[in-house]
């Protein structure tokens, strides 16, 4: 860590290929940093730019694609990525404030502390901005659970997520299990956090003027975590095992008292600060050189008084220390005393660190000598990217496939082919994960886990808050455009289903090498095609995450943008669930009925699990998604629904079927003469809603009558199975794979 | 009633206690675990949670809180206290209850409705329910399997202590399904399951609210 040249030369001198690799920086980009600076970098420095460059601060191929985004509407209260979370007026005076982020490099690792630091993460972002945390959602994705190492992953997350959230009071009301053979090498795993505030008590993650002090709370600093930016911003190899110091160990119990006192503070005592920001990726660097930035100020920092827990400590180590639980709070200077006794109420240390200056320089101290220099703005600066995008030529063949090239499905083996669907892990029953996780904890989840959206109340308020996360990965291997257009027109769906009207988006991009023309393509792709959903469904994006690099030596992931939809119901004691309720109650679809075209199964959990194929078109109709999504809404709204639930994975005879499981109550449906059986059953065309309503209930200007809700068999065309048959199927899979 | 609910560090369960019995029009106050008098209380409730992050073992920390001698002194002076989840570890931990708390014997955390059989309806706790009436309340946690010595579970049995099982499936294992016990006195009572999350029809059910309108009806 010696090797550099003196502060103070002009030209850069000699630095290692290895330093370099360390901290992920490329040659380029170190010149282009000794440019900037008009000399070398000290090490310290050098670590400190590395960090906030990396991909995962510094959003290196990412930015220059964030403006195709909608990020603005009246509700909108942030401006995209530039606070740690997005905030949505919610309306009579409160706000939501949300985001999701990705943990995926440490959970591959060490899937225990990896995923539970990553929901530490994500619950910092949000009391960060003085929010009170109410629910939880995880995005997972695994390789196929027969393999053992991959169950290990997924059991150790799940057991992660648990032991950390639940720790916490913070319920965990939904997410997703996904399972795919990219995922093998990369699982990926993603955490959203809502959290609600009275509207105008937000705080900023602002350093203040000049005289500010600086103070950290809560864990004391150790090496645990060092080069985790970095190591997010790489693929993953063989030697990744011996990353493991680069995975942070988590303090739930830290991060709970660290919370409670956080949201206390800027409740009570917001006048006493200018600004608050947890530590995360790159540490003290990162947050008070990015606190610094939107203060367009300087900042000093003493290294010697941060509180560590381990002896011998560098400044470099300090300052890239990626230790959980810590914060940094801006404080004005005549209330250090009263922050100190405040957090001494909680059992809490809070060391004054540093102070704001003047200058516009980043000035790093180890006792007298200044080890740090830079100013702000070179730090700030990383480079952006637009790399050539290609598709990649497979994927473009296997789109397009033909499905109608299959023969129809045989009506004899309909029974079997649903068990089978039912069965899949990423259609069964998530009993076996949300089991495990609290999600009732604040008695406010309303609908809880297993509906399309969970929903969650307000006290005091009339509306509440849907949540939900959706990301189809393998439609947008095959169409970037329309498969991440697709995520986004899921997301709403689900929350349309119960009730909400969707208002905004968190989304987390789960991508790999994108210095690769043909991922860059999926990126750039993808990232057109969730703009213009959101667009078309009116809900902007107003936080979120890009995890590049998802590869490992069996190759790239899957290409998975995750959606956090945010959705507000106008009535809470209206929320709609997906199960059927009453015997003779009529079911209805939604959307265009039961013909549909064989390229409908185009990408299809079908195609998938039962004709061993993932291929074929991927089509998208957003006009078609937006007025089903008011159909949705305005039925709700008007009281006439019963149970309502999206046509997606498996489609509507696994919809069906759903509803029915959930409801505990058979259903009997005809199917009239149709051109493919196999379209009809299992085809994944979007913008449909399997929903039931009273008898005599008249939904015919947004759907079609299609059975009756009674007895207790499934019986739809040519499926005549017993209920309880289904269920099993449904309800077993995982237990019997996990457990 | 004047509830006192005790929050530890790391306790969560303390607003949702507070919100059910507001509810019912009891008045309740969160009471920080420093205090050390709860002389001025009716009922003190022991909520849910990871008291200390549950570092040692569930409870272990929090007995040793300085409200501890002063939840003794209200617990010998015959005023109820009821504790759930954390708040049943931290009564057995502190001696207040027998047996104690071990991990799940699926060794996973476990968060579901649960149904649980009312043994007995002629206490403090349970007057407004029938006997052998069976109740849903949530379970939501990883330590929960009840384990005290043969002797000890036979002498809550005849003493009748046991004042709720689990009914149809046991989440975690417990000896002789025990989810409910109570102190020879009959007012400290312990439980696993939580009352506070099954006590508005809006999130599913209410039967949370026989325990608490038994305290009322008892001791109000």
């Amino acid at each position: 860590m010696t090797s550099y040249p003196p502060p103070g030369d002009a030209l850069p001198a000699d630095v290692d290929d290895e330093v370099l690799a360390q901290i992920a920086l490329s040659r380029d980009e170190y010149e282009r940093a000794c440019e900037m600076l008009g000399r070398a970098p000290t090490d310290v420095e050098l670590g400190m730019i590395g960090a906030l460059w990396s991909e995962h601060c510094g959003y290196k191929h990412s930015r220059p694609l964030f403006h195709h985004f909608p990020t603005e509407d009246e509700r909108i209260l942030t401006n995209l990525g530039e606070e740690n979370a997005g905030a949505i007026d919610i309306g009579d005076g409160w706000v939501a404030v949300m985001k999701i982020e990705s943990h995926n490099h440490p959970s591959a690792i060490e899937p225990y502390e990896g995923a539970a630091t990553g929901v530490g993460g994500i619950v910092r972002d949000i009391f960060a901005m003085g929010a009170q945390p109410i629910a939880l959602l995880d995005s997972l994705r695994f390789g196929p659970l027969e393999d053992r190492r991959n169950r290990r992953l997924c059991t150790g997350v799940v057991a992660g997520i648990g032991g950390y959230g639940n720790c916490l009071g913070i319920p965990t009301v939904g997410g997703e299990l996904v399972v795919g053979e990219s995922y093998s090498g990369n699982p990926l795993v993603n955490a959203m956090c809502l959290g609600i505030a009275p509207h105008g008590s937000l705080i900023s993650a602002t350093a203040g003027p000049p005289g500010t002090q600086l103070m950290i709370v809560g864990a004391d600093t150790g090496r645990d975590g060092l080069h985790g930016a970095t190591f997010a911003s790489v693929e993953l190899d063989e030697a990744s095992a011996e990353r493991r110091p680069a995975v942070q160990v988590g303090n739930p119990f830290l991060e709970k008292s660290l919370m409670d006192a956080c949201v206390g503070l800027v409740r009570d005592h917001r006048d006493w600060l200018e600004g608050l920001q947890d530590c995360g990726a790159a540490g003290i660097t990162s947050s008070t050189v990015e606190m610094a930035e939107r203060a367009r100020s300087g900042i000093r920092i003493q290294t010697r008084h941060v509180p560590r827990r381990e002896s011998g400590m560098t400044p470099y180590e300090v300052m890239l220390s990626e230790s959980q639980e810590r914060m940094i709070a801006a404080v004005k200077p005549e209330h250090v005393a009263d922050v100190e006794a405040w957090f001494e109420h909680w059992g809490l240390h809070a060391e004054v660190i540093g102070e704001v200056t003047d200058d516009g320089i980043a000035r790093v101290f180890d006792g007298e000598a200044e080890v740090a220099a830079a100013p702000v703005s070179v730090m700030t600066s990383p480079p952006a990217y637009t790399p050539q995008a290609e598709r990649d030529s497979d994927a473009r063949a296997r789109a397009d496939w033909d499905p109608g090239s299959l023969l129809d499905l045989d009506p004899a083996d309909a029974n079997d082919v649903l068990l089978r669907l039912l069965a899949s892990p990423n259609i069964a029953s998530k009993r076996w994960v949300y089991r495990q996780y609290d999600h009732m904890v604040g008695t406010n989840t309303v609908v809880t886990p297993g509906s399309d959206a969970a929903v969650l109340r307000i006290r005091g308020l009339r509306q509440g808050l849907a949540v939900c996360t959706d990301g189809p990965g393998r439609a947008v291997e095959l169409d970037p455009y329309a498969g991440a257009a697709r995520a986004v027109a899921e997301a709403a769906r689900n929350v349309a289903c119960t009730g909400a009207r969707p208002v905004a988006v968190t989304d987390c991009l789960n991508f790999a090498n994108p210095e690769r023309a043909a991922i860059y393509f999926q990126l750039s792709e993808s990232i057109r095609g969730m703009a213009n959903a959101c667009r078309a469904f009116g809900t902007p994006v107003v936080s979120g995450n890009a995890s590049l690099y998802n590869e490992s030596e069996d190759g790239p992931v899957t290409p998975t943008p995750v959606v956090g939809m945010l959705g507000i119901i106008s009535d809470v004691t209206r929320a709609v669930r997906m199960a059927f309720r009453d015997d003779g109650d009529e079911i209805w679809l939604l959307g265009s009925g039961f013909e549909q075209r064989v390229s409908s199964l185009g990408g299809s959990e079908y195609l998938s699990v039962i004709q061993g194929r993932e291929a074929g078109p991927v089509e998208i109709d957003l006009e078609a998604e937006a007025a089903l999504i008011d159909a949705l809404v305005e039925a709700s709204e008007a009281g006439l629904l019963k149970s309502a639930h999206d046509c997606s994975d498996g489609g509507l005879a696994v919809a069906i079927s759903e509803s029915a499981i959930a409801g505990d109550i058979g259903v009997e449906v005809e199917i009239d003469a149709i051109s493919r059986l196999d379209a009809a059953l299992f085809g994944e065309a979007g913008a449909r809603a399997v929903v039931s309503a009273e008898p005599g209930t008249d939904l015919s200007l947004i759907g079609t009558r299609i059975g009756v809700v009674r007895g207790d068999r499934i019986q739809l065309g040519p499926i005549d199975l017993p209920l309880d048959e289904a269920s099993d199927a449904w309800e077993s899979a995982l237990p019997r794979l996990l457990d | 009633m004047r509830f006192a609910v005790l929050v530890f560090p790391g306790t969560w369960s303390d607003w949702d206690c507070v919100h059910a019995l507001e509810d019912l029009g009891q008045t309740a106050e969160r009471v920080w675990h420093r205090e050390t008098a709860l002389d001025s209380y009716d009922g003190v409730i022991l909520p849910g949670g990871f008291s200390y992050g549950d570092h040692l073992r569930c409870g272990a920390i929090a007995r040793f809180s300085p409200v501890m001698s002063a939840l003794e002194r209200f617990a010998a002076s015959g005023k109820p206290v009821f504790g759930s989840c954390n708040g049943f570890q931290i009564l057995c931990e502190a001696g207040l209850l027998p047996g104690v708390l071990q991990r799940n014997a699926s060794m996973q955390f476990r968060c579901q409705p649960q149904r649980l059989s009312v043994e007995r309806s002629d206490t403090g706790f349970t007057n407004t329910c029938e006997s052998g009436q069976i109740v849903q309340l949530p379970v939501s946690h990883g330590e929960g399997q009840y384990f005290a010595p043969s002797e000890v579970l036979d002498e809550l049995e005849d003493a009748g202590r046991v004042l709720f099982r689990y009914h149809g499936n046991n989440p975690n294992g417990s000896l002789r399904d025990i989810a409910g016990i109570m102190n020879p006195m009959g007012n400290v009572l312990g439980m696993m399951p939580h009352p506070e999350r099954a006590s508005d029809e809006l999130l599913g059910g209410t039967d949370g609210n026989y325990i608490w309108r038994s305290i009322i009806e008892h001791w109000g």
